[in-house]
């Protein structure tokens, strides 16, 4: 089942000269797989990721994702559209500071509102014991180590079972053991739990394991 | 875990979060609100308060409308009556030889006490005279009354210092004398005093009571005597009256009905707002003042706000960037700032207006000597629940306006330029 597709998506950077930073990019995404995104820095990867995760609307082309064409939708629509199906992992872990572990997870699922508290937290426990930090649940963030608070992270980004799950350098700013650890909760929850995720890499290691690398070099596909 | 989202929502939860983790900042961004309202309730409140002081004691000290008869008041010359469509020049014209009389006064007096839009009327015989002190005169001014109809229009029972209107009426040859010009003539209740008309005429009067209205324009020249007295030391016969005052049941009619009486009676009819023009203008501009004083307190306030707001916003910059990535929408985000700056204006409001009565109720008790001028031991203070509502309302509107523009940007941001990567 194809859950992202895109069709001739072409893009331009303005500043400061015009430039064609993606060139009729046409791409698609089954369910479950575990797909990377590699390539020479300023080839366009990172670009091509903002495209698909509805953040970046400025582009030509059209973009699907679980079945809706997401081209020409409003910000708010795309915001709403995003909390119920995308989730993400970045580089930093960019999780709230001023709350716990537990609410950052709660977070998307509290903006989603489909769900009583009560379940939200149970469910946000269930991530975090899924990642292993389910004892953590309590902590400020600031008091976990880098590793936990990616971790963290991605309980986050599956809050609310999204189709896809959208990695920007997921494992970019951590060590090669906590790089590890991450790369094996991906690898279990494309196997295990179905999750499709799309991860923009330069860890080539990172990406010789995932099911289907993408490599681009000079905004294509090769 | 009830206790994290309240029902008002998540924007409200984290606005709370963002002003909780931040107290110093807060406070000091309340403290600025506080200021400017609390000096707005306590200027507002000393000004109206002094207003409505002053024009309590004119309004009971002057009539709703006084008729009199101007002779001032220019008339046409006697070559426009006999030459009406002719091109009439007279240059520096002079008024006639006549008396202050009010000719058909009793006629007049029937006319208005039927009249049933008016709340009383008093005839009066005002005149100018000179009162004895040894060797010297002071200047000043005997109004010849009704005494108990003039009590009637002026509550004169309560001005009064020492003895009783009543006595005035027991005692023809007596005088009531302004607690000012007693003082200057050296004379208590009981003591005689030496009167002499501009014609010339002298009397002597015994001073039955002493009044005091609380303007020293009116305490420090006039007296109370009888009508028939000053009739006779005037030299006139019994239908003599100069001035008729009238109150009115409603005051701000006081206008309209005003000129209606000068068309129908001939003579001049003056109401309270044009004789105490200087007064009304004088509280309109102090109005004025209080406004502008406190409006610019509060935009220096919201400065404040809009500062904070901002440098908070520029830290949250990551914290806004992942919301919109997980699905807040740009109003989502920008109601999360709104509600900071509202919280921190509707609590410095409300502590501003706390200050503002404390300092209204000091001001209040703070001992201040009117002098001659006005009768005053204590400053007078407005506690007006009006000024209090326009209080809050004023600051809540300030830091709207303040945390819109941060709000706005913060609504804006884009995402993409802070999540990518460095």
């Amino acid at each position: 089942m194809t859950v992202l597709r895109t069709c001739g998506i072409t893009k331009y950077f303005y500043d400061p000269e015009k430039f064609q930073v993606l060139k009729n990019i046409s791409m698609e995404v089954q369910r479950g797989e575990f797909l990377s995104l590699v390539g020479k820095s300023g080839c366009g990867k990172s670009t091509l990721m903002y495209v698909l995760s509805t953040m970046d609307t400025d582009f030509e082309g059209e973009l699907e994702i679980a079945g809706e064409n997401l081209t020409r939708r409003s910000q708010n629509y795309l915001a709403a559209f995003r909390n119920r199906h995308i989730g993400f992992v970045f580089q930093f872990h960019y999780l709230l500071p001023e709350f716990t572990v537990l609410q950052n997870v709660m977070l998307p699922a509290l903006k989603l509102g489909e769900l009583s508290k009560a379940e939200i937290e149970n469910r946000a426990i269930e991530k975090l014991q899924l990642l292993g930090m389910a004892e953590h649940a309590r902590k400020k963030t600031n008091k976990l180590s880098g590793g936990q608070q990616q971790r963290v992270a991605i309980a986050r980004a599956l809050i609310n079972n999204p189709d896809v799950l959208m990695g920007d350098e997921p494992t970019g700013n951590l060590d090669s053991h906590n790089s590890r650890i991450v790369f094996d909760i991906f690898r279990e929850l494309t196997t295990v739990h179905k999750q499709t995720i799309i991860a923009v890499t330069h860890d080539e290691e990172f990406a010789r394991q995932t099911d289907r690398v993408v490599e681009m070099s000079d905004g294509r596909i090769l | 875990m009830s206790r994290w989202v309240s029902s008002l929502g998540l924007s409200l939860t984290i606005a709370r979060v963002h002003l909780v983790s931040k107290p110093k900042q807060t406070i000091i961004a309340m403290l600025g609100v506080t200021f400017g309202i609390g000096m707005f309730i306590a200027l507002i409140g000393l000004m109206t308060g002094l207003n409505d002081f002053t024009e309590e004691i004119t309004m009971t000290s002057s009539p709703d409308i006084h008729i009199y008869n101007d002779i001032t008041e220019s008339r046409p010359s006697l070559l426009e009556m006999v030459n009406p469509q002719g091109l009439n020049v007279v240059h520096n014209q002079k008024p006639k030889n006549e008396t202050a009389k009010l000719r058909g006064a009793s006629r007049m007096l029937e006319v208005l006490r039927r009249d049933s839009r008016i709340y009383g009327v008093a005839p009066m015989i005002t005149s100018q005279v000179f009162y004895n002190f040894g060797p010297t005169q002071l200047n000043g001014q005997i109004q010849g009354v009704e005494i108990l109809e003039e009590d009637k229009l002026f509550d004169l029972k309560s001005k009064m210092k020492a003895g009783k209107l009543e006595d005035l009426l027991a005692f023809h040859e007596g005088i009531i004398m302004g607690s000012g010009l007693a003082r200057k003539l050296n004379l208590a209740k009981g003591d005689r005093v030496v009167i002499t008309t501009p014609q010339g005429f002298t009397r002597t009067l015994k001073v039955v009571g002493i009044f005091q209205i609380g303007i020293g324009a009116v305490d420090n020249v006039r007296s109370y005597a009888n009508m028939s007295m000053v009739q006779t030391i005037l030299q006139q016969d019994k239908s003599y009256v100069t001035d008729i005052n009238i109150k009115l049941n409603n005051r701000e009619m006081a206008q309209p009905i005003a000129r209606e009486l000068q068309a129908n009676f001939v003579y001049k009819a003056e109401d309270w707002q044009t004789a105490n023009a200087t007064f009304i203008t004088g509280n309109y501009i102090r109005n004025i003042i209080t406004y502008a004083v406190s409006f610019t307190l509060l935009v220096v306030a919201g400065f404040g706000i809009y500062n904070i707001l901002n440098m908070t916003i520029y830290n949250k910059m990551k914290d806004i960037a992942i919301l919109k990535a997980m699905g807040f929408a740009g109003v989502d985000v920008r109601s999360i700032f709104m509600i900071q700056s509202l919280v921190i204006g509707l609590l410095g409001a409300l502590l501003g207006i706390t200050v503002g009565f404390v300092l209204s109720y000091l001001i209040s008790k703070a001992p201040f000597n009117g002098g001659d001028v006005v009768s005053l031991d204590h400053f007078p203070v407005n506690f007006k629940l009006k000024y209090y509502i326009t209080g809050i309302v004023f600051g809540l509107t300030t830091t709207a306006i303040a945390g819109y523009m941060p709000s706005r940007k913060a609504g804006r941001i884009d995402p993409i330029e802070i999540l990518r990567g460095q």
